[in-house]
């Protein structure tokens, strides 16, 4: 399948990424809006971490055996045997955590939402749950630290 | 010769189309000029009555070691200066007022003399200069400086005869039936945008050199700005010129053969040159390289006449019509397939002259001659004229 | 001291369209934006802009503009805002003023009075989708005459060596140090990508960018930075800097923060001390110098290089020039006013040099009237901006360009000017990791390669349209040029025509 893989050399820490990212997962698909107006909050589920003189864009691995997914206790996280995308479905979840603490890369956060949280993370932009798209991220980023590309394993 | 003297050649640089053609006997015997002229009269639409010319080659045998100059003049003055001139550089063994005929459409024709000459030896000497260098500077001289005179023809053993009109016109003005040429050339001319002048017209020549081209060159200023540097002025701006003094540079100066010469105008395309074996590669980049200013480009046929024979040559994409065919010993060159047909009908190997590939007619002699001699040139080791001058050379652009 | 200094640029946020994701901020070196929690809003410090729109490219809405300071001058013609804020500078530090990047001064530029040829009916253009347009261009010395066996195609008399460009375009030099690794590194890849050069500028050439080296023009200049065999022999040509466009008669400057290790081992210099490029060659004081260098720097590489020399072009350039090719460079480099530097004396950059059109025409001139044109390589510098200026100075008589500014324009830069501060936002004139990072030879090299081959392409329309199918024959060839709004004197420098003519 094709992964989303991140360059720390030349992530420069400008996080177009999340806000890309916020924008496509928002009911709008407009950054305005996205940012202003929508509630519940559009979340973005790739992370920048670091500062200027290292960083990463931390995102999911969508593994071939994914850790949250043997661990989710609802249903909720799966992975597409076909396309292989690892997603979360937000009705399932009952935020618990668990893959949280699983995850060894920690591609995955719990976000309040109105009434419980909700476990968040890459869905590779796809239109329908388990389908991947076009990464939005990838799109955004200005030096190509982030790149979408076919890598083995599904 | 009343026309605006702003529109000439040499006051402003003129494109044109023509009709040309050529024929040649490599055995060396002579032809009259009435083949010729039925050749070049067929693509009478070629042209458009504002210039028409011949080259003949052979027609002095008894003075065939004398420069036979051939001059137009438009006054008396001018043919005064001009005489003395050539009395002070040259020895005239014998001059006359070439013999024309009245023609009806050829108006106001000038007052057409010829000389058979040699330069004179002490000046020649003291010049420094080799007897063709230090002839073709005077002929410079005569068309640059003296007003009103114009050398249409300067080699040995050969001459020019061309004026404004058209070609069958000319060559019954100039009476070329009564010439016997191992080899001809000819022209008509489509001028685009000037009323003509007899000078002007075509062929061109220097020395033994003549050319008929037709096309117009588009690296033309690239061409005259490289020959420019060695001593040759092109006062016409004409595309004939310029590819004239291309010839005589590499061919007398620097010693190349015609083909050679031809080759370096015409040369080698870079994808041709990759895929050669590297020896050769280096050989055809080297020149590219150095002679890089002298690839003529833009469409032309071009056939070009002197003492060895005639070459005719196309640009590299073949943008101009020119056909070859042979018969026997004679060989044939036209724009047109029904002008070497109307002479010689049953004429055999009628083919397209390919572009960017010398076509290449050599007298047996000359043939027999070369294939006994060196394959390498043998640059001229005497001065250019302008290496030579105590005074810094005048500035001659803009 | 109160500083009288105005700002020069005020940024202008669309409130409506800011959404505070804090990329600006996260993007400027010079620190002008800062996300306010407290204010719940972006605030600008507009003094510390440099308007080098890194911003304004990476705003993920487009809320930012950069705009002038609005302050109106003196109302004076003469005192305009311009020179009283360089008084009022140069009262606060007491300094030269420096400045970077070429001379933005409304000077003319005479490309914009040249206007290109095209054939019509006499003579057919050429489709350069149906048939060979060849843009090689080889440089070096040239016998003049040729001597060859013509039965056997081989060569009797030696060529001298040549560099083949496939596009008639090279990157001028700019050196590591003035410029960063990766800019360097972008121009290498391209170099290499498009079949032509780099040139390692006073620097020398790192490590890293050895692999490259068979498209690097390696320079020596006045400080000898970087100069050993090693780098003489790894370069394709040697360049010899004399003189560069946007500051001549004058050296460089390097201050030691910008000499890191990399800059320190590749220099070979001390890490941290200045590095500095004296104004003449110390061992270069006249003409017959000149050709002692050469010839050293021949003999070096056992003649299988050409040597090009580089000059600004001043007023005498084409005497100099002739002197340089009569001296044995086999190359002649003349760079115009209108040229690019990390830093340069403002008063020197903006007043001292004459444009590369009259400079070139007059060289190239002045070589034909010697009848040496044909035995050397002339390349023109100093601010091609399109492919019509390339066709404009090889129809003037360069055999090839060097171009380096709108190279940079291609890797982002925004010619603000800030090169000397070490800051710049887009990777290019910085030795900072954080912000050198920013500059992705991957990208920035498929953008120059854009940038050239879309060049490239022009230049074989706009070849085509005259009738010319290898550039071979554009070289010179003046008459496919008319001067519009050019006085006698411009024109007869020039060697063109007027249009109409």
């Amino acid at each position: 399948m094709k992964r989303i893989y991140a360059i720390e050399s030349w992530c420069i820490d400008c996080r177009r990424c999340e806000v890309a990212c916020k924008t496509f997962h928002s009911k709008s698909k407009n950054t305005v809006k996205a940012f202003t107006l929508e509630f519940p909050a559009p979340r973005n589920r790739v992370r920048v971490e670091g500062g200027k003189t290292l960083s990463l864009a931390v995102n999911c691995r969508h593994c071939a055996h994914p850790k949250c997914v043997e661990g989710c206790i609802s249903g909720a996280m799966t992975k597409n045997p076909k396309t292989g995308v690892v997603t979360s479905d937000p009705e399932k979840c009952v935020g618990c955590r668990t893959c949280v603490s699983m995850c060894p890369f920690g591609a995955v956060r719990v976000e309040d939402v109105v009434d419980k949280g909700v476990a968040y993370k890459c869905d590779l932009c796809g239109e329908v749950l388990g389908e991947p798209g076009e990464p939005s991220c990838v799109a955004a980023c200005p030096n190509r630290a982030l790149i979408y590309v076919e890598s083995e394993e599904c | 010769m009343q026309n605006r003297e702003s529109l000439r050649e040499g006051r402003v640089r003129i494109p044109s189309g023509c009709a040309i053609a050529g024929i040649m006997d490599r055995s060396g015997s002579r032809h009259d000029g009435s083949d010729i002229l039925k050749s070049i009269a067929l693509m009478h639409d070629r042209g458009n009555g504002l210039g028409g010319g011949f080259a003949a080659y052979g027609i002095y045998p008894e003075y065939k070691d004398l420069y036979a100059f051939h001059i137009m003049y438009e006054s008396r003055d001018a043919r005064t200066e001009t005489e003395a001139y050539l009395d002070k550089h040259f020895m005239s063994e014998k001059q006359e007022r070439i013999p024309t005929e009245s023609v009806g459409s050829i108006k106001n024709p000038p007052d057409i003399w010829r000389y058979f000459v040699a330069p004179h030896p002490m000046r020649l000497n003291m010049s420094g200069l080799d007897e063709f260098e230090y002839t073709m500077q005077h002929v410079f001289h005569v068309n640059g400086q003296i007003d009103g005179a114009f050398v249409a023809s300067s080699g040995k053993n050969m001459g020019a005869f061309k004026g404004v009109g058209y070609p069958e016109d000319i060559g019954e003005f100039y009476r070329i039936q009564d010439y016997r040429a191992w080899a001809w050339t000819a022209h008509g001319r489509f001028p685009t945008n000037t009323p003509g002048w007899w000078g002007g017209a075509h062929p061109f020549t220097l020395l033994n050199w003549s050319v008929v081209h037709n096309g117009e060159i588009s690296s033309y200023d690239t061409n005259r700005r490289y020959v420019e540097q060695f001593g040759y002025d092109c006062e016409l701006q004409t595309d004939t010129e310029v590819i004239t003094y291309l010839f005589d540079l590499l061919a007398r100066r620097h010693g190349f053969s015609q083909e050679m010469a031809a080759h370096i105008m015409t040369a080698s395309s870079w994808d041709d040159i990759d895929r050669m074996d590297p020896e050769r590669a280096a050989f055809e980049t080297a020149l590219r390289t150095t002679y890089s200013s002298a690839l003529v480009n833009g469409p032309f046929s071009v056939i070009l006449g002197s003492d060895e024979g005639l070459l005719a040559l196309n640009d590299r994409l073949k943008l101009r019509a020119l056909m070859a065919a042979e018969k026997g010993s004679m060989v044939y060159l036209a724009s047109e397939q029904a002008a070497i047909e109307v002479v010689c009908p049953d004429a055999e190997n009628v083919r397209s002259i390919e572009g960017g590939v010398p076509f290449v007619v050599q007298l047996d002699e000359v043939a027999r001659r070369k294939r006994g001699e060196s394959a390498e040139n043998t640059p001229s080791a005497k001065p250019f004229k302008h290496e030579v001058g105590v005074l810094p050379r005048r500035r001659k652009e803009a | 001291m109160l500083d009288y200094l105005l700002p020069r640029y005020k940024v202008e946020r669309d409130r409506d369209l800011c959404v505070q994701c804090g990329v600006c901020e996260r993007s400027c070196a010079n620190e002008v934006h800062h996300v306010d929690p407290d204010l719940g809003r972006v605030v600008a410090d507009h003094a510390a802009c440099v308007n080098c729109q890194r911003c304004v490219v990476m705003c993920p809405t487009k809320a930012i503009a950069i705009t002038k300071w609005p302050q109106v001058d003196s109302g004076s013609a003469n005192w305009t805002l311009g020179y009283m804020q360089d008084i009022a500078k140069q009262a606060q530090t007491g300094a030269v003023l420096l400045s970077s990047m070429g001379n933005p001064e409304p000077y003319p530029i005479y490309w914009d009075h040249l206007l290109l040829n095209a054939s019509q009916v006499t003579n057919p253009s050429i489709d350069p989708l149906r048939e060979p347009m060849e843009t090689r261009v080889l440089l070096g010395g040239r016998p003049g005459m040729l001597k060859v066996n013509e039965r056997e195609h081989k060569l009797v008399s030696p060529m001298p060596p040549q560099i083949k460009l496939d596009v008639p375009l090279m990157f001028s030099a700019m050196s590591f140090g003035s410029i960063s690794l990766n800019a360097q590194m972008s121009l290498a890849m391209a170099a290499r990508e498009l079949g032509t050069y780099f040139n390692t500028g006073e620097g020398g050439l790192h490590r890293d960018l050895e692999p490259y080296a068979a498209n690097a023009i390696v320079q020596v200049a006045s400080g000898r930075f970087g100069v050993d065999p090693h780098y003489l022999a790894a370069g394709a040509a040697i360049e010899i800097k004399i003189g560069q466009g946007a500051k001549p008669g004058i050296g460089g400057h390097l201050p030691g923060e910008k000499i890191n290790a990399e800059v320190s081992r590749t220099r070979m210099i001390p890490q941290g001390t200045d590095a500095i490029s004296p104004a003449p060659h110390h061992d270069i004081y006249s003409i017959e110098d000149l050709r002692q260098l050469i010839f050293s720097l021949k003999e070096a590489t056992r003649y299988a290089k050409p040597v090009a020399v580089k000059i600004a072009a001043v007023h005498n350039a084409a005497a100099i020039a002739s002197g340089m090719a009569r001296a044995g460079a086999d190359i002649i480099v003349v760079d115009g006013f209108r040229g690019g530097t990390g830093a340069a004396p403002k008063r020197i950059r903006d007043n001292v040099g004459i444009p590369i059109e009259l400079a070139l025409a007059a060289v190239d001139q002045r070589l034909r009237d010697e009848g040496i044109r044909s035995t050397v390589s002339l390349v023109a510098a100093g601010s091609m901006r399109s492919s019509a200026d390339v066709v404009r100075a090889i129809a003037l008589g360069a055999d090839a360009v060097y171009c380096a500014s709108a190279a940079l324009i291609a890797l982002g830069c925004h010619q603000c000017g800030d090169c000397s501060s070490g800051k710049c936002n887009w990777g290019i004139a910085t030795q900072r990791p954080e912000l050198t990072r920013r500059l992705n030879p991957e990208i920035a090299a498929e953008r120059v390669v854009n940038l050239i081959r879309g060049w490239n392409h022009e230049i074989q329309e706009m070849m085509g349209g005259m009738g010319i199918n290898a550039i071979d024959s554009l070289r010179g060839n003046r008459l496919m040029l008319r001067g519009v709004g050019l006085n006698e004197k411009e024109l007869e420098i020039l060697g063109v025509k007027y249009a109409g003519e």
